[in-house]
């Protein structure tokens, strides 16, 4: 039996007076990929911010609702969003590697940052862990003290999921972490998220349904603020339960 | 636009901003070549090392007055960094809010204001209620002149630092304060340094501010509750004096704080040149 890792409960959200979500009910299981597709302003990428508590961060942004961890409320009264964070990694559309560090500097910048203290030695064993882990190790062992930003757009993203996954979290939220890639960049993500599952819980926004297709167990489907249909990913796109389902994966609107 | 005539203006307009470049460098190295002509034969070891001479006695150094002005400069930057720093860091965290514009607005106009009406502020505020010129009061008039810069080009820097930093640091788990620290400051180091620099090159030659603070002394001084020298006001008081070696002695000066501004320049350059580089 599948095990939910997230449950979303009644979630809404607004930027100011604009209301982006609407009353979101959705189960993530545990050890699978789930993908979030949807037209561009249906609210994937707010969906998927609430879920680690970076909606609240951008300014005039309100959530309702609750959204569980293995049963815990991150929206709970004295909950420590930096604690979330720490639980609940994110990938995001651009690269954003550090622009002042290394790869290695990179890589440990959450433990760092957050002022944990460890040994040179065991510092480099999670460098390498985690680029091992992001397929990255290979392309740039040998050059660990280069900057974050002198490598291939397609690298610096493999170097974001490495740092995501050096703090060791349990889910890892992607917010469409191919649409600044290229083709090739595009298939080494993808072959990396299908190994990541093993190990954890993904959900990953695109607005490309082949990949959400080729990469996802569920998908959700979103449309204007409201989910629509939420299941097994083979069935959402041979026999969509739903009219708004249906023409957007057949390509009539969005 | 045919090719030849795209040709023509683009040589053209490569033409005028090199002329530009050009002449925005020639008063510089026009003053600096000045004061090195003029003021280079009064320099010696013991401008450096001795007090100034009574009128007439030959001799004698600005080395008061070099300590005074790095003095009030820190003294200046004890007060002025701290406090434009986190309020631009601030304005640059508040840029919709009210609060903010009116802090904004208020540095703008603060910045405009005549550094003598700086000097008056000081001396009702601090010496009249001291009974005494002193160095305290000379450095917070500096500071007062270098808080908008600093505020202000702090603000703008922060702000320059994307968003997606920041974002990618709150992701990994990093509080608001440690991202802000380690993350937005340290992208935006370069340009702040800037900032910090510009405005302690603008007050390291104020004159007038100083007038009526720290006044100025033809001695050392007897710590930072009295009066002190500086080199703007020691160079003023030379050049306007009628005697031919002291004006000599405030156009090697000029010179000296002229390279000290150098220096001070280059030497935080390297300093702080980061081992990746920054990203503005």
């Amino acid at each position: 039996m599948m095990t939910h890792k997230l449950e979303v409960c009644a979630l809404n959200a607004w930027f100011g007076t604009h209301h982006t979500l609407k009353d979101i009910n959705l189960q993530i299981p545990d050890g699978a990929v789930t993908a979030i597709i949807g037209p561009s302003g249906c609210g994937k990428s707010t969906l998927i911010r609430c879920l680690n508590r970076m909606h609240e961060v951008v300014p005039r942004a309100r959530v309702t609702g609750h959204v569980l961890i293995d049963g815990h409320d991150v929206y709970g009264a004295g909950i420590d969003p930096v604690q979330v964070r720490g639980k609940i990694g994110m990938v995001f559309q651009r690269p954003n590697p550090f622009p002042t560090m290394s790869i290695f500097d990179n890589v440990i910048a959450g433990l760092r940052l957050n002022g944990t203290r460890k040994s040179r030695r065991d510092l480099a064993g999670i460098v390498e862990r985690s680029l091992r882990q992001a397929a990255l190790w290979d392309e740039v062992k040998d050059d660990l003290h280069g900057s974050g930003v002198g490598i291939s757009g397609g690298q610096q993203q493999r170097l974001c999921i490495a740092r995501a996954l050096a703090v060791e979290p349990e889910v890892i939220l992607m917010d469409e972490p191919c649409s600044a890639l290229d083709p090739i960049a595009t298939a080494k993500i993808e072959a990396l998220i299908r190994e990541l599952k093993q190990e954890y819980t993904i959900v990953i926004v695109t607005h490309n349904m082949q990949q959400a297709a080729r990469v996802s167990d569920l998908t959700a489907f979103l449309y204007l603020g409201t989910l629509i249909e939420f299941g097994p990913t083979e069935r959402i796109f041979t026999t969509p339960e739903k009219k708004e389902t249906e023409d957007y994966i057949t390509g009539r609107f969005g | 636009m045919t090719y030849a005539r795209r040709r023509i203006v683009n040589r053209v307009a490569q033409v005028c901003t090199v002329l530009c470049t050009v002449a925005v460098l020639v008063p510089l190295v026009l003053i600096f070549g000045y004061l090195l002509t003029k003021g280079v034969s009064s320099l010696n070891i013991n401008f450096f090392t001795q007090l100034p001479k009574p009128v007439g006695e030959p001799g004698g150094g600005m080395a008061n007055a070099i300590v005074g002005t790095l003095t009030l400069i820190g003294l200046a930057c004890t007060l002025g960094l701290p406090i434009g720093v986190l309020a631009g860091i601030f304005l640059a965290e508040h840029r919709q809010s009210r609060f903010g514009w009116a802090v904004r607005f208020c540095a703008d106009v603060l910045s405009g204001v005549p550094s003598i009406v700086i000097g008056i502020y000081a001396y009702t505020l601090i010496v009249l209620p001291m009974h005494s010129f002193s160095a305290y009061a000379g450095g917070f008039a500096l500071a007062v002149i270098m808080l908008p810069i600093v505020t202000r080009t702090t603000e703008e820097m922060v702000h320059l630092v994307p968003d997606t930093l920041r974002e990618a640091s709150l992701a990994l788990g990093v509080p608001a304060w440690r991202t802000m620290l380690w993350v937005v400051l340290r992208t935006a180091r370069g340009g702040i340094i800037t900032g910090i620099m510009l405005a302690v090159a603008r007050i390291a030659g104020e004159t007038a501010p100083l007038l009526f603070t720290a006044f100025g002394n033809q001695f050392w001084h007897q710590g930072l509750g009295g009066p002190i020298s500086s080199l703007p006001v020691q160079i003023y008081t030379y050049a306007i004096s009628p005697f031919d070696d002291w004006h000599r002695q405030a156009w090697a000066g000029a010179l000296v704080l002229l390279t000290l501004i150098l220096l001070t320049s280059l030497a935080v350059r390297v300093l702080t040149r980061g081992r990746v580089g920054t990203a503005i």
